[in-house]
């Protein structure tokens, strides 16, 4: 009796005790499962609009408003067609609503790609504006918290796309992104906490040997 | 256990009460969907965003009193309280469009803005004027490739739908640049005075512009200053024609910087290495001296530039009345730009700006006949006595521009302001002097009205009184802009323009008027990201223009017409790191006026012209290529005699000119280009004008007798220009390699 009450208390969800962070976790997990599946920038619109309403109900929690600005960011990347200011004006107030609740370098690698790829639009002209701000962030973040992979990650990248000439360069790069695959290594990813690049890291480095 | 059972029962029935559809469509208050606006219950995970037809689906487990809210980009969260009780509840949302800056509609009729992008009307950016082909980074070359604009070789200024150069005005902060051009020999377009580099965005009007700039017939070219340099910086540049340093210092904070450049320029060398068709015996020789300070205010920006320019050159041609003879022109010039913009944000809506500017030039010029020998010949009766003379011109003009701004709401705004323009000129022609003062005094009011974020209004209205002409004139301007799909616009413009004929009408005491003109412009853009096409028709009336009676009688009995159509093309998307832009004009104009005996074709204008401009650059050899090709058609040349007997002026002889065609090449070669953040920056720049040697005749002058006749063509077949920049502190380089990734 005593356990067909307490089973039943299980299964109506007892939503008051200890369901809210169940409820956190597994909304999260889900999305990030369709986050790592998304193809279209509906998909991503979508998946930014699911994080954002989990980041308006919890209120305190700096993750969904993260993930809500990763994928405008993804969008961003996927899409040439996509209006790329619209795009990173509501990506940067989701990145502001984080780092209001969490100052912390991680969420410095999104301002850092919308920046981006508001520069690329026409890079002549917006490179004083949009390149300065990005590589401000990209400065920020990882004076926050220098093993941080996905920064480092992004550093690599921008050295290797940049040719030898002009400063930058695959060995340069390389080296920036064994670094960043070392400290992929070492991270103790907590649960539902941004852990993204590490596979391509270590690709590029492939391509570059 | 029976308890129990109903428990579960009621629970369960609870449960699949719980789960609940809620649909709908957002549409906008015109009907059309809103598509990705973001739909959920307050305070819940549940929500999802509309689809492509502004549908929505979720489902929910929450019930009773809620609070749906919708929300999107550049519309006005609605929040709906709903009571969520059936398997399906249905909630249709209604968005209102935000009033926007970014998103509104902006008039393009007539305008073509070169700089940040911010504006709906933003051609070209500041880069592209510094780099167009051939164009050796001149502010008023670059414009040149731009519709309505003509190639016209033998004189400076821009010379605009049928307008002739003075017609067209510059303003630097809001104030009038009385000499924008350096001072020359006749029949040699002089550059501009301004280095492209100084401003944040060029708007090029061929037309239809607002009430807050007056005194330009035809076009006005409306340049803004950087209001604060990114950077501490140094640098020189050294080439075979010029000299130049400079230093920019920004303070920590960003709050105040100055900076002073010196340039010096003298061709001597250049001339000696390419043989010019005149003989200079004083080559163009130019001091540039450029100072300027910048405060940020609390809400606002100071601004003072100031530019201090000395010139001088002397060249013989040979005499057109005789065999043998030469004509020598001298001319030294000293200019005094100053310029005072004070821009302020009060707070509430309210705006201020105050424009100052000062302005000094002096010309003295000198025209004498020589013997083959280098002696000098005084010849009684004409044309020799016109010959020999002296010029000494003094102009000063004092503007002062203050306007007051005030936004109603997001959109719509209001201004108000006034100008007063205190010249003086004071030339001295063979000891004669024919002193003028003027007062120009004008009032203007302009409002922007938005019905909403695509349909625009703008009309405005200026009064002017010039104390010289003892004159008043009332000029109203309308322009419409209505956007679709933010994609195509449809813009209109109407307005009146005056401006004061020349000073060298007025000189004469003479009663003259405002001359008027009358702009139609009908406009249709469309813009995507990288690609925008335009094509403009207009119309334009021109009245009250100067007429010459005798040979120093004027009056205002002239008039004209210029109409056509105009398009524009630029594409920096179909292929990688290649952008190119075309414009296409079509200009059917006649005048009567000056010394025309009846309404024709005056000789400034060609019916077809055609720009196309080209830039690549090449990553691997770090060098871009720039090419300008420029075409028009023949232009019209007059002889116009007066008629004694008749008392009338006839056209003794007419015709046209071979097609105008030139190919501007430059290349920008970026050797230092070491890593992105190197101290050192350099950039060798080498261009060359008319690659192709076409045989370039603008027009043709007559001898006295109208039995000789020689053409007008530019001093060299080809302009070369080789430099070298070098900067310190700030680095373009990465600019340059990120305008290729």
């Amino acid at each position: 009796m005593i356990r067909s009450l307490l089973l039943m208390m299980l299964l109506t969800g007892a939503t008051a005790s200890f369901g809210q962070s169940e409820k956190y976790n597994d909304a999260m997990t889900n999305y990030l499962q369709q986050l790592s599946d998304a193809k279209t920038t509906q998909d991503y619109q979508k998946l930014s609009a699911a994080f954002e309403r989990v980041a308006t109900a919890e209120k305190t929690l700096w993750l969904p408003y993260y993930y809500a600005a990763y994928s405008l960011a993804m969008a961003g990347w996927t899409d040439a067609n996509l209006d790329k200011d619209a795009n990173a004006k509501k990506g940067k107030a989701l990145v502001a609503a984080a780092l209001a609740l969490s100052d912390n370098a991680e969420i410095y690698a999104l301002t850092y790609m919308f920046a981006t790829q508001q520069m690329l639009v026409d890079p002549p002209s917006r490179y004083m504006t949009f390149g300065q701000e990005a590589a401000a962030a990209l400065e920020k973040g990882l004076k926050m918290q220098p093993d941080n992979p996905r920064l480092n990650y992004l550093k690599g990248m921008a050295l290797v796309n940049t040719p030898e000439a002009f400063g930058g360069g695959k060995q340069k790069g390389k080296l920036v992104l064994e670094a960043a695959v070392k400290f992929y290594e070492a991270e103790e990813v907590k649960p539902l906490h941004p852990s993204w690049g590490k596979q391509q890291a270590v690709e590029a480095l492939n391509k570059i040997e | 256990m029976k308890q129990l059972f109903t428990l579960l029962t009621l629970l369960v029935f609870k449960v699949s009460l719980s789960q609940t559809t809620i649909d709908g469509k957002i549409s906008d208050t015109k009907g059309r969907p809103v598509i990705a606006a973001s739909v959920n219950i307050k305070g819940s995970y549940d929500g999802t965003i509309s689809d492509s037809s502004g549908n929505y689906s979720f489902e929910t487990f929450e019930t009773g009193k809620q609070i749906i809210v919708v929300t999107s980009v550049g519309y006005n969260t609605v929040e709906t309280e709903v009571v969520i009780a059936n398997k399906r509840t249905t909630v249709n949302v209604i968005l209102k469009e935000k009033r926007n800056e970014l998103q509104a509609v902006v008039v393009t009729a007539g305008a073509f803005a070169a700089g940040d992008g911010k504006r709906a009307s933003t051609v070209l950016n500041t880069l592209d004027i510094l780099t167009v082909g051939g164009g050796n980074a001149d502010i008023t070359t670059a414009v040149k490739t731009l519709p309505g604009a003509q190639q016209v070789g033998e004189s400076e200024g821009l010379f605009v739908r049928g307008g002739e150069g003075y017609e067209t005005k510059q303003f630097i902060d809001g104030t009038m640049v009385d000499h924008p051009y350096f001072s020359g020999s006749p029949n040699v377009a002089t550059r501009g005075r301004f280095n492209p580099a100084l401003f944040r965005e060029t708007v090029f009007a061929a037309g239809g512009y607002s009430a807050l700039y007056g005194q330009a017939l035809s076009s006005a070219l409306i340049l803004e200053t950087v209001d604060m340099p990114e950077k501490t910086e140094a640098s020189i540049g050294v080439s075979p024609l010029f000299l130049s340093a400079g230093y920019q210092s920004v303070s920590r904070k960003k709050n105040f910087s100055w900076g002073m450049h010196y340039a010096y320029t003298n061709v001597k060398l250049y001339f000696e290495l390419v043989k010019q068709r005149q003989e200079y015996f004083q080559s163009p020789e130019f001091h540039n001296l450029e100072t300027n300070f910048r405060w940020r205010t609390k809400n606002g920006i100071i601004k003072f530039y100031s530019l201090l320019g000395k010139s001088k050159l002397g060249v013989k041609d040979p005499d057109i009345d005789s065999l043998d003879l030469k004509n020598v022109f001298a001319i030294e010039n000293f200019n005094w730009y100053n310029n005072i913009s004070w821009r302020e944000n009060w707070g509430g809506g309210w705006k201020t700006s105050l424009g100052l500017g000062f302005s000094y030039n002096s010309d003295r010029m000198s025209g004498a006949l020589e013997t083959p020998q280098g002696n000098k010949v005084l010849l009684p009766g004409m044309p020799w006595e016109s010959k020999n003379f002296t010029l000494d011109k003094t102009e000063t003009l004092v503007q002062i521009k203050p306007v007051i701004e005030k936004k109603l709401d997001a959109l719509n705004v209001f201004r108000l302001g006034g100008e007063l323009w205190i010249a003086s000129d004071k030339p001295v022609f063979n000891d004669s002097a024919y002193p003028l003062r003027d007062h120009l005094a004008a009032a203007f009011a302009e409002t922007d009205i938005y019905l909403n974020n695509d349909i625009a209004l703008k009309i405005g209205g200026r009064y002017e009184y010039s104390s010289l002409l003892k004159k008043g004139n009332v000029a109203p301007r309308v322009a419409l802009a209505w956007q679709f799909n933010k994609v195509h616009q449809l813009s209109a413009a109407y307005g009146i323009f005056y401006q004061k004929p020349e000073n060298k009408y007025l000189y004469f005491r003479q009663p003259l008027a405002f001359m008027k003109s009358t702009h139609y412009i009908l406009n249709y853009q469309r813009k995507l990201a990288g690609r925008i096409a335009r094509i403009e028709a207009f119309y334009k009336q021109y009245n009250h223009l100067i007429r010459q009676t005798n040979f120093t009688g004027y009056n205002n009995g002239g008039d004209g017409y210029a109409q056509g159509v105009e398009l524009f093309w630029r594409d920096k998307k179909s292929v990688r790191n290649f952008d190119y832009w075309i414009s296409y004009s079509y200009l059917d104009t006649k005048r009567d006026y000056l010394n025309f005996p009846y309404s024709i074709h005056p000789n400034f204008a060609a019916a077809h012209t055609l720009s196309v401009v080209l830039k690549r650059f090449f990553l691997p050899i770090k060098t871009g290529f720039n090419f300008t090709y420029s075409f028009a058609t023949g232009r019209p040349y007059y002889d116009i005699r007066y008629n004694t007997a008749t008392a009338q002026y006839d056209i003794a002889d007419e015709g046209r000119t071979t097609p105008f065609s030139n190919l501007g090449f430059s290349l920008n070669y970026v050797p230092s280009a070491g890593n992105p953040k190197a101290k050192t920056f350099l950039v060798l720049v080498a261009s060359v004008s008319n690659v192709l040697g076409h045989d370039q005749v603008y027009n043709y002058q007559y001898s006295y007798n109208g039995k000789y006749r020689e053409p007008i063509k530019p001093p060299a077949p080809r302009f070369f220009f080789i430099g070298l920049f070098v900067n310190w502190g700030i680095d373009r380089t990465q600019e340059i390699i990120d305008s290729n990734l």
